[in-house]
């Protein structure tokens, strides 16, 4: 697969070109610009930039209140202290309170690697599907990057975009085009289905080209929407396919493998299923691919699940 | 525009609304209600460039609160200015009522939802900030309790609110000294307010938060100082108005029983007849 950018880089170049075009989007940070990507935009577009310094919750409430002065607002910061510190901003300035703003968790699951759990977010689909009226959204790759930001800024509704800091992949397309609460399939397939999202797309769609040796043709969904979720494309996939495997850089818990198993669960589908993520301990030291080696989230390790869960 | 002495009879008059609400909900923040209720009534009836009609005009004045619990006093004086019927109230906390215990956008006239504390001075600087990026003449009150002081968010709002010198920010504590568990010293020393707001970048002024007259004076000098945040400590009385309910910590979310009740709505009435 070709290299790409990483999908923070498209996220700000996306974001600048739809500044171009309307005056009344504002990016707010929190000595987050160049962590995310976002310099060149500040010196581009000085003006639509807002500077609040290391202060979350500040944050959100303030582009909860440049939004509820009319203001398409993108509040960015990493998603380790967006979806924590200033959780209840969220909930309340934005959610609660109707106003459309972007979160944007920047270098989000694992990607800080070894600067440990204080950095890591791995709750944060969690916290945020049980709060009412937001969107939550992790894109694979560069093309679902470019297309959620314009989907963002479009929306009349909250939304969260998550977002890695690794270079991305091009991922194949089967199907075109790009819609919130609409999967991806990014590999058709008959025997197991992989339902990934963000930077776990790519090691699942590794996983299906060394399973395709074996002769195990696997399906590969990026479900990029975690809330509202594509129903009938986990539906599909567990009655059309053996087994369904879930892939995410979070939790184990409250993700979207235990979204996916409560829709099953609830709609009286049978499945082999197996929820890829991460376990409820204290996260291991190392870098991201470290880590997700470790938790069986690259291509071999996801191909072993995935025999494991074919030969059952 | 009511002059001083409807403002006075206002006064009176929105207290005994107050507690005919909160007694027909069974339910309310009764201290806090008739503490912050004159600083709600000279602003909505002197100060603030916002009606019903005027609402959703994008030049409107805001009028933000954070203290959000005190919502039964917000209601009652929209009600009175016109943005909902005063029959409305009388669904307050009952199923399926817009009318709940904090404020909220489904009533209108409300800007913000609230009721989290250390929520609304946030809010505030987001709304003053675009009203400079948009170059709108607009101004944004928050009223603040002493109490929710406390919460951190507020001294980051207040931060930013002095960095981008929004002179259209006028931020009111209502500064009652109690809270639920008593007085808000003892909970944790909030004082001195006024120098730390100082030093946080706001121009401060204090006034009496229970007199019409000097409310009046003090918000018409808004902004105190050309590029800075303007901070009003309002010094006022828990449960004002009513004798027994005055500065007495239990009063912060008590119902009145039929007999204070009638007492407390006696000595309304009486005030209201001294004012006649």
């Amino acid at each position: 697969m070709k290299p790409a950018l990483a999908n923070l880089e498209v996220f700000a170049a996306t974001l600048l070109e739809l500044a171009r075009q309307d005056s009344d989007l504002l990016v707010v940070t929190s000595d987050s610009r160049g962590s995310a990507k976002l310099a060149p935009f500040a010196k581009a577009a000085p003006g639509q930039i807002v500077e609040v310094g290391i202060a979350e919750q500040n944050l959100v409430g303030i582009a909860a209140g440049l939004s509820a002065a009319g203001k398409n607002v993108f509040a960015v910061s990493p998603a380790c202290f967006l979806t924590a510190r200033s959780l209840e901003q969220i909930k309340n300035d934005v959610c609660y309170s109707d106003r459309p703003v972007s979160v944007i968790g920047i270098s989000a699951g694992v990607s800080y690697g070894a600067l440990g759990t204080t950095h890591h977010s791995l709750h944060d689909f969690a916290v945020l599907r049980a709060i009412h009226n937001i969107t939550i959204v992790a894109p694979a790759d560069n093309f679902e990057t470019r297309e959620a930001v314009k989907a963002a800024a479009a929306l009349e509704t909250p939304v969260y975009l998550r977002f890695g800091k690794k270079t991305m992949p091009h991922l194949p397309r089967v199907v075109p085009g790009f819609e919130f609460g609409k999967a991806c399939l990014v590999r058709p397939g008959k025997d197991i289905s992989f339902i990934a999202c963000g930077e776990t797309v790519g090691p699942a769609l590794a996983a299906a080209e060394l399973l395709a040796g074996d002769g195990i043709e696997c399906r590969v969904i990026s479900m990029h929407t975690i809330k509202p979720l594509d129903e009938k494309a986990v539906l599909e996939a567990a009655r059309e396919t053996r087994g369904v495997i879930t892939v995410e850089e979070h939790s184990v818990h409250g993700g979207l493998g235990e979204a996916c198993a409560s829709l099953l669960l609830q709609s009286g589908v049978q499945a082999r299923f197996k929820i890829v993520g991460f376990p409820d301990v204290h996260t291991v030291n190392g870098s991201q691919p470290e880590i997700f080696q470790h938790n069986g989230i690259d291509g071999p390790g996801l191909a072993a699940t995935a025999k494991k869960l074919f030969s059952q | 525009m009511l002059t001083e002495p409807e403002l006075l009879r206002k006064s009176v008059q929105y207290r005994k609304d107050l507690l005919q609400l909160i007694k027909t909900a069974k339910a309310g923040h009764t201290g806090g209600d008739l503490s912050c209720l004159d600083i709600l009534n000279v602003l909505y009836n002197r100060v603030l460039r916002v009606s019903p009609e005027t609402f959703k005009s994008p030049d409107r004045d805001y009028y933000i609160q954070s203290k959000g619990h005190c919502a039964e006093a917000l209601f009652v004086v929209l009600a009175d200015r016109g943005f909902f019927p005063k029959s409305d109230l009388q669904t307050l906390n009952q199923f399926g009522s817009h009318y709940i215990g904090h404020p909220t956008r489904d009533v209108n006239g409300v800007e913000q939802n609230t009721g989290a504390l250390g929520h609304g001075l946030a809010v505030a600087v987001g709304i003053a900030l675009a009203g400079k990026i948009d170059r709108r003449d607009y101004r944004v009150f928050v009223l603040l309790g002493d109490g929710e002081l406390a919460e951190g968010s507020n001294w980051e709002a207040a931060m930013t609110a002095a960095h981008y010198r929004l002179d259209n920010l006028v931020a009111i504590v209502d500064r009652n000294g109690l809270q639920i568990t008593g007085s808000t010293e003892d909970v944790c020393q909030l004082a001195p307010l006024d120098e730390k707001f100082a030093a946080f970048g706001f121009e401060v002024r204090r006034c009496d938060g229970n007199d019409v007259g000097d409310l009046v004076q003090t918000l018409g000098e808004v902004p105190f100082r050309p590029g800075k945040p303007s901070l009003i400590l309002a010094k006022t009385k828990k449960g004002k108005g009513v004798s027994f309910m005055e500065n007495v910590a239990k009063w912060h979310h008590k119902v009145p029983s039929d007999e204070e009740y009638s007492q407390a709505m006696a000595e309304l009435e009486a005030a209201a007849t001294a004012l006649k």
